[in-house]
């Protein structure tokens, strides 16, 4: 009998080796003359056991991580097939407390399934929300995701059924859906464990999308650093379209929906949802003014629903279980689970998916287990590069994103980035400023010449040039960013600058001419 | 006076005659194939760029022409984005990611370290022609950094000796 055997494709556990152990996996079984099924699956997200290796064995899929290819002889001599004990033992997969202590409702199958697998989709619950968005009415559907409490996980969170129920409310010839997978922000990398571990979710989800407001086009922008995640989505597509999930009939229903991945070019603006529209059209990815809003006047001027992968994915669910399922989780206005990125210096990082009102400390240290160098934390940035850097006194606040932003921080995407005692806030204050500069699209002022201006004042400042002008020069010019520029990243540049200087004044203090030379 | 003869002025009809023939062939190929596409522009230039390493600033006369757009507007486009190359690259595209998450795990060391093995700056190519070294932010490998991409190969967990080894293999 086949034994089947699981080895990770997700471009994490590649980089941590998972293509050697694989094909160690294969030859060593062929020397043993064993017959051995190695199945590609995306990864749980538990990245410090990666290469995380699985056997599907009559007590469940057994782990052992993490597997480097020397380790492959061993594991067979040792009798892994049958899940006895080694070194590197996990127990039932499942089982791992750092897995099982997660509420997994959106990324429920990712490191599961095979990710290129229609039955395994079907099998594990997919594509039961299409079949019930099916049976709705339009106007249900929207309601549906507006009664969940949904709102963007791309960072604004602003909520998904008010923005559906715009597009769906404009009359046009043709609308369209856009999926905003351009996921640049440092620490986070749901999007991509979707998106490689899961794709058809994401599929479905857009799909819904579009039956709910009347779109027949939706597109995919990828960011160009994801070439796995490019991979994984064009081969669930083109499963899905043989399928006749997409196209001009999807699930024989009459009613047409299909999707492309176009590939953005390494410019974090197009994160932005006007900008990624231009880079859509063709066009330089330069930010729009709004009104009008892209729900209204978007993609090629027509109705646009925009929404990042986590949104999109987390909407199958939503119409599988019903609206009140999702909403049952969660605290205030932070309906459902948010997926939480452990990035940076951080034991066990990884992606953590709980429901709202997790603090910050359960997540850096009953899942994280503190710094990987074993040094304390001394500051988290969370939200991506546009996020505050916060102290450990502030790790008592909860998921949420109100609770973030009366803390004077943000949310965002639920990437945490750990850093321990050796950072310099200072230079990480430096390099928020000179990020924004490289990556400014130019259309604004205060974000195109403020940030080189603020990388300047720094500079005067570290280097001890009279401490006093340089600040009020920082926060004024801060002050002008916040409140003039056009986009959130001129806009929110200010955020990691400011909360540096708040809570960590002492890194500004002493001369750092090395700061300004080192980079 | 005399009377002025008409002078026929010869439009030069087809721009990128005088292009090399394979840079020729890459672009008619991406136009080809992406034509019909809404946007058409960034697919276009990244066939281009897949299929020679670079965009050529001298195609742009020719992406322009086929896709019925003015030069400003294709090099506006070509120019905007960190990704797309005006200048040749080298045989290996070294891509050291230098975001936070990064940065929290020693990517600022790492990144000295780069620059003094092989001896260029961000943007440079060593003088073997075998490498060119580009920072990129963020590749998504947040929790096992600092990372760097060659030839769209991921690399976790890389210290200076691992990028030693990387950089040591035979191309």
């Amino acid at each position: 009998m086949s034994t089947t055997v699981y080895v990770p494709r997700d471009a994490t556990a590649l980089a941590l080796g998972a293509e050697a152990v694989a094909a160690a996996i294969t030859s060593e079984a062929a020397r043993r003359k064993l017959d051995v099924r190695v199945v590609r699956n995306g990864s749980r997200g538990a990245f410090w056991l990666e290469p995380l290796v699985e056997v599907q064995t009559a007590a469940g899929r057994m782990a052992y991580g993490p597997v480097r290819a020397g380790d492959v002889a061993g594991l067979f001599a040792a009798g892994f097939l049958e899940g006895r004990a080694h070194a590197l033992a996990l127990g039932e997969a499942g089982s791992i407390p750092y897995l099982k202590n997660q509420q997994r409702l959106t990324m429920a199958r990712i490191g599961v399934i095979d990710p290129l697998s229609l039955e395994d989709y079907r099998a594990s619950g997919g594509y039961a929300g299409l079949a019930a968005a099916l049976a709705m009415e339009p106007g249900a559907i929207v309601q549906a995701v507006t009664d969940s409490g949904l709102r963007g996980r791309g960072g604004a969170a602003f909520p998904t059924g008010i923005k559906w129920r715009t597009v769906h409310d404009t009359q046009a010839g043709q609308k369209y859906i856009v999926c905003n997978a351009d996921e640049g922000d440092s620490g986070t990398f749901s999007d991509r464990l979707l998106m490689e571990g899961d794709p058809f979710c994401l599929i479905e989800g857009m799909t819904i999308a579009g039956l709910a407001v009347g779109a027949t086009r939706g597109f995919i922008y990828l960011r160009c650093e994801y070439p796995h995640a490019h991979a994984a989505l064009n081969g669930a597509i083109a499963a899905a379209r043989a399928a006749g999930l997409l196209g001009e009939s999807v699930a024989g229903s009459g009613k047409a929906f299909d999707v492309d991945v176009r590939l953005g070019a390494g410019a974090y603006i197009c994160g932005e949802e006007t900008s990624l529209l231009e880079s859509l059209e063709g066009k330089r990815g330069q930010v729009r003014f709004k009104p009008p809003l892209p729900a209204i006047k978007g993609l090629f001027g027509c109705p646009t629903v925009v929404n990042n992968v986590i949104t999109f994915a987390s909407v199958p669910i939503v119409l599988a279980r019903g609206a009140a399922h999702y909403r049952d989780f969660g605290m205030g206005r932070s309906r459902g689970t948010l997926p939480v990125q452990l990035a940076g210096n951080i034991r066990r990082g990884g992606l953590v998916e709980c429901a709202f009102g997790v603090t910050l400390r359960t997540l850096l240290e009953e899942f994280g287990g503190g710094s990987r160098t074993g040094r304390p934390i001394r500051a988290v940035q969370v939200g991506g590069p546009l996020g505050a850097y916060w102290p450990a006194s502030k790790f008592d606040t909860p998921l949420d994103y109100e609770a973030f932003a009366q803390g004077g921080g943000m949310l965002g995407h639920g990437g945490i980035v750990v850093f321990d005692d050796t950072v310099d806030l200072a230079a990480q204050a430096r390099y928020a400023l000179e990020f924004c500069a490289i990556e400014s699209c130019g259309k604004c002022t205060p974000c195109r010449i403020g940030s080189t201006r603020g990388v300047e004042v720094i500079d005067r400042w570290l280097a001890g040039d009279r401490p006093a002008v340089q600040e009020s020069l920082l926060r004024d010019l801060c002050n002008t960013m916040t409140h003039g520029s056009l986009c959130a990243l001129g806009g929110l540049t200010p955020l990691p600058v400011l909360s540096a200087l708040e809570h960590f004044p002492q890194d500004f203090v002493k001369p750092r001419a090395a700061v300004a030379a080192g980079s | 006076m005399s009377k002025r003869r008409p002078v026929s002025v010869p439009l030069r009809v087809e721009p990128g005659a005088d292009l090399p023939a394979d840079e020729r062939a890459a672009v008619l190929e991406a136009v080809q194939q992406h034509r019909q596409a809404q946007g058409a522009l960034l697919p276009i230039l990244h066939g281009v760029q897949d299929r020679l390493g670079w965009v050529p600033p001298r195609t742009v006369p020719l992406i322009a022409f086929e896709l019925n757009l003015s030069r400003a507007e294709v090099h506006g486009v070509l120019s905007f984005y960190h990704y797309f190359r005006q200048a040749r690259p080298g045989r290996s595209v070294v891509y050291l990611c230098r975001a936070e998450a990064c940065q929290a795990s020693g990517a600022a060391a790492l990144e000295a370290h780069a620059k003094r093995r092989l001896g260029v700056d961000f943007h440079g190519t060593t003088a073997d022609g075998r490498y060119t070294l580009e920072p990129v932010y963020c590749l998504g490998n947040c929790a096992c950094g600092p990372s760097l991409m060659v030839d769209k190969e991921l690399h976790a967990l890389v210290t200076p000796e691992r990028f030693d080894e990387l950089v040591a293999k035979p191309s």
